[in-house]
């Protein structure tokens, strides 16, 4: 796409030092390193991605790239200057409060339109769209109200300047979406085109109700220095009804003139107007037009107005006079009401391939060469060209949020008028504005939450987008975490569930949470994390002798089958509570069986020998020939394996225990064979 | 009905929200309600009214929306919040302290009344880090029992500064929340799915008793108990699953209830028509569960039209001998299930409901209040 306004960074001096970047999903770094320049001087530009960066005209103080001074970095040779690092966001918007509620709703609404019917056809699914459409405005307006009470209510004048930027700019996002809504969206016909049109004028230019207020609540208001004004703007804005409501309070303060009023009157009376059912035709309004015009024309012409310049100039307005429609620039304040006056007094039954040479040659002779068009002129401007691509270009280019562009453009997809245009790099326009506004709210520090469901409906890229976001979410505490978890389990994203599990193991076990982080690794069913935390379990059983965390161990359950060393801890630990019962011979069959089935690390087996003697000292055999053999054979394996492979901290202890087992082992072996033969003699 | 429910969008996500008590012999149904935010650079703790029913149209349809009273800034996350009183409210923050607030009526502001630094930590209390958050608290004046990821058991007096007794290492997983039981025993429920009997009045370490699901050890978020019937207890789990148990027997639940599609983040009976619970999720609904069996034995209140009906806090309870919570098959014809919340996307974090009204707040920012739940 075209290029982009260049962005200065506040603060960031290029002149002496070189600059260095790094590229965040949603925000770049920009720091000054200790390189001097090496010659030349480039300005303090930063080349950026498509950023909404500046705002209409008047007002628009607010949205110029804000770059957030985000951290000192504490090098100690180096001046404040030097150390500095930009975060430069790209999606400022976001960071507003009362926008939040904006986010919030609007998501719903999104999330709606994802879920309706496609199959709705013809009248039915449009009067759907055409809903969808109007419940965003209908948002903005109420984000627009928050905003002007937030404005009022407060002392601070920069917040209040603030404040009331942001009206403007939620009031333009109205007004344009409004008109791609008529044009686009219900893609309204000639005739009751032009009525949507009024609507859309009477919304929106609401400078003037403030005069015609006062003039209203006055005493006597034909008295009104303004009078006049506001029967005009009436007249300019189709409403023929008021004006004809106020007109009828002069003519009865003035009998004198009272043929005069009757007749224009009666000329607004019957001034024909489309009308949006079907009950008449195209032709027959543009019959009783020419018909009516013509009326008018002959009452101008015979000089019945000529007493009263007022009344001449709103019955030429009716001609549809240009001169005389651009005399009362003042009270229509834009040139697209200019325009839509313009339409209904000469043009009622306007086709909409038609809307833009009316539209550019209004905009020309209203700015009259004084003012060139601002941003948002242009915009329209693209509108009335149904220049649907460019709408949204410019758009993107001037507001400060991806909101707008980003949901506007879903609903045109979704109206089926935007399916040929693919972009350079594989995804569509809408999916393209749609990852930048996800990403935008990934980079927020509350609303990430959104950004997923927009993720989910971009087909192309949204996986990939989510994938790489949500791992930078910080988990904070396991009730976040648990909610990320939940994302990723939905989606199967396996690798992203399995590292979180495992932040949030490792940080209970640097916590001494044995138990928490073995449930974390139960969870992603990470094997090795479990060995790892069972090694923890045991060595602690080794140094303390006794186990911790009891009522995680005994009730491990089915998960003790998630990896071999949590196993043998559960299977130990039944050892442990069948000694303790006074179980013996089961205590001594489950020992032997964590040997001879490997169940035991190697490591463990003098443990579990040791564990042994008791045992073997008891009053009673316990155990049998076969199994003494058995045990001594383990004996055997641990000393052959040992010597060569292990040194042992203390060769003496060790030594020790060796001939105290070999010993205890030789004597019970001895009693097992007498008890044995005994009762097989008996 | 769906019309009966107003909406405030308040730009903070919402992890708690509590109707204030009412005083013993009030005859309006509750206005006051408190919200607890996460997850935001700077939470809030904040007072609302739900606005009075004056504005109620001519078929008695509620229209008003909540308006802000006071908030005041909290450190941390809000995980849990209770009113100790008709003024205090119990904070349970992420960061591990514990804070009483207090909401001063007449000027309309809350301050912090008193506040228990790092009641929940891992490793050592006093290093600058290293608080564990505080995940669940409950109160019942002048008593306050808080638990916390580190698996600690706190009980603190409103009126004393250090804790009264902590049980240290209680649980080896995190404690997710907790309950009173009686006056001296509560009930915790655990990451590994298990529901522990606490008696403090034991100098015991350990649990009286210990209660748990069979096979996959699901962890449970949220405990209730039947207000009447004490040995019947609601939990809410991971999986969504309602489970319910009877602790006069067996260690096991006695039903489970296919529910929610994710985690249960709250589960609570009605506290003065316990034949109803509400359950809410991460899965973004929030279930009305209906065990009266049959509409004529609706309590009259609950058929309270319009605003010209008093609502009696303290209506006959439920009378019904065997509860239909214990029966062996509550899905069978005995249960009637509404999600009250349609097309909701985001978590349902937390819910509350007193008399004839229900307040819940979600992730996507907003409060919701029902001012009519019967009708």
């Amino acid at each position: 796409t075209d290029a982009v306004p260049p962005q200065v960074v506040p603060g960031a001096d290029s002149s002496s030092r070189q600059l260095c970047f790094a590229w965040g999903p949603a925000e770049v770094l920009v720091c000054e390193t200790l390189f001097g320049r090496a010659g030349g001087s480039r300005s303090r530009c930063l080349p950026c991605s498509p950023c909404p960066s500046r705002f209409w005209g008047e007002g628009g103080a607010g949205a110029a790239a804000r770059a957030l001074t985000d951290s000192v970095a504490g090098t100690e040779d180096g001046a404040p200057s030097s150390s500095r690092v930009f975060v430069v966001r790209r999606d400022q918007d976001i960071y507003i409060q009362t926008l939040r509620k904006l986010f919030n709703e609007s998501h719903g609404i999104f999330m709606g339109l994802q879920r309706s019917e496609e199959e709705l056809a013809g009248k039915s699914r449009k009067a759907q769209l055409v809903q969808v459409s109007k419940n965003y405005r209908s948002v903005i307006r109420a984000c627009m109200e928050d905003m002007h009470q937030a404005a009022v209510s407060t002392r601070d004048p920069a917040l209040q300047g603030q404040y009331s930027t942001q009206v403007s700019i939620l009031s333009a996002m109205e007004l344009i979406w409004n008109l791609c809504e008529i044009l686009f969206v219900e893609a309204a016909t000639a005739g009751p085109l032009l009525l949507r049109l009024l609507d859309w004028v009477r919304l929106h230019v609401c400078d003037v109700d403030s005069m015609v207020r006062e003039v209203l609540s006055s005493e006597s208001p034909s008295k009104h220095k303004l009078f006049w004004n506001v029967v005009d703007v009436f007249v300019l804005q189709g409403r023929m009804d008021e004006a004809r409501h106020l007109l009828s309070k002069e003519a009865s303060a003035n009998p004198t003139s009272m043929n005069m009023y009757k007749i224009l009157d009666d000329l607004m009376k019957k001034m024909p107007v489309p009308s949006l059912s079907n009950t008449q035709t195209l032709t027959e309004l543009e019959l009783k037009w020419q018909h009516w015009h013509e009326e008018c024309q002959r009452y101008l012409q015979d000089g019945t107005f000529a007493s009263n310049p007022h009344m001449e100039s709103i019955c030429k307005i009716l001609l549809g006079d240009e001169d005389a429609i651009l005399e009362k620039k003042e009270l229509m304040t834009t040139w697209y009401h200019f325009l839509v006056t313009r339409l209904l007094y000469s043009h009622p039954t306007v086709k909409p391939m038609e809307l833009r040479f009316y539209a550019q040659s209004s905009m020309d002779l209203f700015l009259g060469g004084e003012s060139s068009p601002e941003p948002l002129d242009m915009i329209l401007m693209a509108a009335f060209e149904f220049e649907m691509h460019q709408v949204i270009k410019e758009c993107s280019i001037v507001l400060s949020n991806w909101w707008f562009v980003a949901h506007l453009t879903d609903l045109l997809d979704h109206c089926k008028l935007l399916q040929s245009h693919n972009l350079y790099f594989g995804s569509n326009m809408r999916e393209f504005l749609l990852l930048e506004y996800a990403s935008g709210l990934f980079s927020h520090h509350s609303l990430w939450q959104l950004g997923v469901d927009y993720f989910d409906h971009c087909p192309e890229y949204g996986r990939v987008y989510l994938e790489l976001h949500i791992e930078r979410i910080p988990l904070s505490t396991e009730q976040k975490a648990l909610k990320v978890l939940r994302i990723c389990e939905q989606r199967q994203m396996h690798e992203q569930v399995r590292s979180i599990c495992k932040i949030m193991a490792m940080k209970a076990l640097r916590n001494n949470r044995l138990g928490s982080a073995l449930s974390w690794s139960i969870r992603a069913k990470d094997a090795a994390f479990a060995t790892l935390i069972s090694d923890r379990f045991l060595k602690d059983y080794c140094e303390r002798g006794c186990f911790s965390d009891l009522d995680l161990i005994d009730n491990l359950g089915p998960s003790m089958l998630l990896s071999d060393r949590l196993t043998f801890l559960g299977k130990y630990r039944e050892f442990h509570r069948l000694y303790g019962e006074k179980r013996f011979p089961e205590a001594a069959r489950l020992l032997l069986t964590l040997m001879t089935a490997h169940i035991a690390p190697c490591s463990f087996w003098m443990t579990l020998l040791t564990d042994a003697l008791p045992l073997l000292e008891q009053k009673e055999v316990i155990f049998s020939a076969e199994q003494t053999y058995e045990l001594m054979r383990c004996l055997e394996d641990l000393t052959a394996r040992n010597p060569a492979k292990q040194k042992f901290q203390d060769d003496d202890i060790e030594t020790t225990k060796v001939e105290m087992l070999r010993l205890a082992l030789a004597r019970n072996l001895a009693r097992v064979i007498v008890k044995e033969g005994t009762v097989e003699g008996s | 009905a769906m019309e009966d429910v107003s909406a405030k969008f308040v730009s903070q996500k919402i992890s708690r929200t509590r109707w204030r008590p009412l005083p013993a012999a009030a005859l309006q149904p509750p206005d006051i309600f408190a919200t607890g935010s996460w997850d935001n650079e700077d939470n809030r703790i904040s007072i609302w009214s739900a606005g009075d029913l004056g504005n109620a149209g001519l078929n008695g349809e509620y229209h008003g929306e909540p308006h802000l009273l006071c908030d005041i800034q909290h450190n941390g996350d809000v995980m849990d919040m209770q009113f100790l009183d008709q003024e205090r409210i119990v904070v349970a923050s992420s960061t591990g302290t514990v804070t009483i607030f207090r909401h001063h009526q007449n000027n309309q502001t809350l301050s912090a009344n008193h506040r228990w630094e790092k009641a929940h930590y891992h490793v050592d209390q006093d290093t600058s880090c290293g608080g564990a958050a505080c995940t669940g608290v409950v109160c019942s004046n002048p008593e306050i029992v808080t638990v916390g990821e580190d698996g600690r058991i706190n009980l603190f007096r409103a009126d004393q500064k250090d804790a009264v007794r902590t049980i240290d290492n209680a649980d080896s997983s995190t404690l997710h929340a907790v309950t009173f039981l009686r006056t001296t025993e509560i009930l915790t429920v655990n990451s590994i799915g298990q529901l522990k009997i606490w008696d403090l009045r034991q100098q015991r370490n350990e649990p009286s008793q210990i209660f748990s699901l069979a096979g996959d050890r699901v962890p449970l978020h949220c405990v209730d108990r039947h207000p009447n019937q004490q040995h019947i207890v609601a939990t809410g789990g991971q999986d969504g699953m309602l489970s319910i148990w009877d602790i006069r027997q067996g260690t096991m639940p006695v039903s489970l209830l296919n529910a929610h599609e994710a985690e249960m983040w709250e589960v609570h009976f009605h506290p003065s028509d316990p034949d109803h619970l509400f359950t809410c999720s991460e899965d973004g609904s929030l279930w009305h569960w209906d065990t009266s069996t049959n509409v004529s034995e609706k309590p009259s209140f609950l058929h309270q039209g319009g605003r010209s009906t008093a609502y009696l806090s303290h209506s006959t309870v439920n009378q019904s001998v065997v509860s239909a919570w214990l029966s062996n098959d509550p899905t069978k014809d005995r249960m009637e299930i509404t999600n009250l919340i349609p097309n909701q996307t985001l978590s349902v974090n937390s819910l509350d409901v007193l008399g004839p009204c229900l307040v819940y707040g979600t992730d996507s920012e907003a409060i919701y209040v029902n001012r009519q739940l019967f009708a």
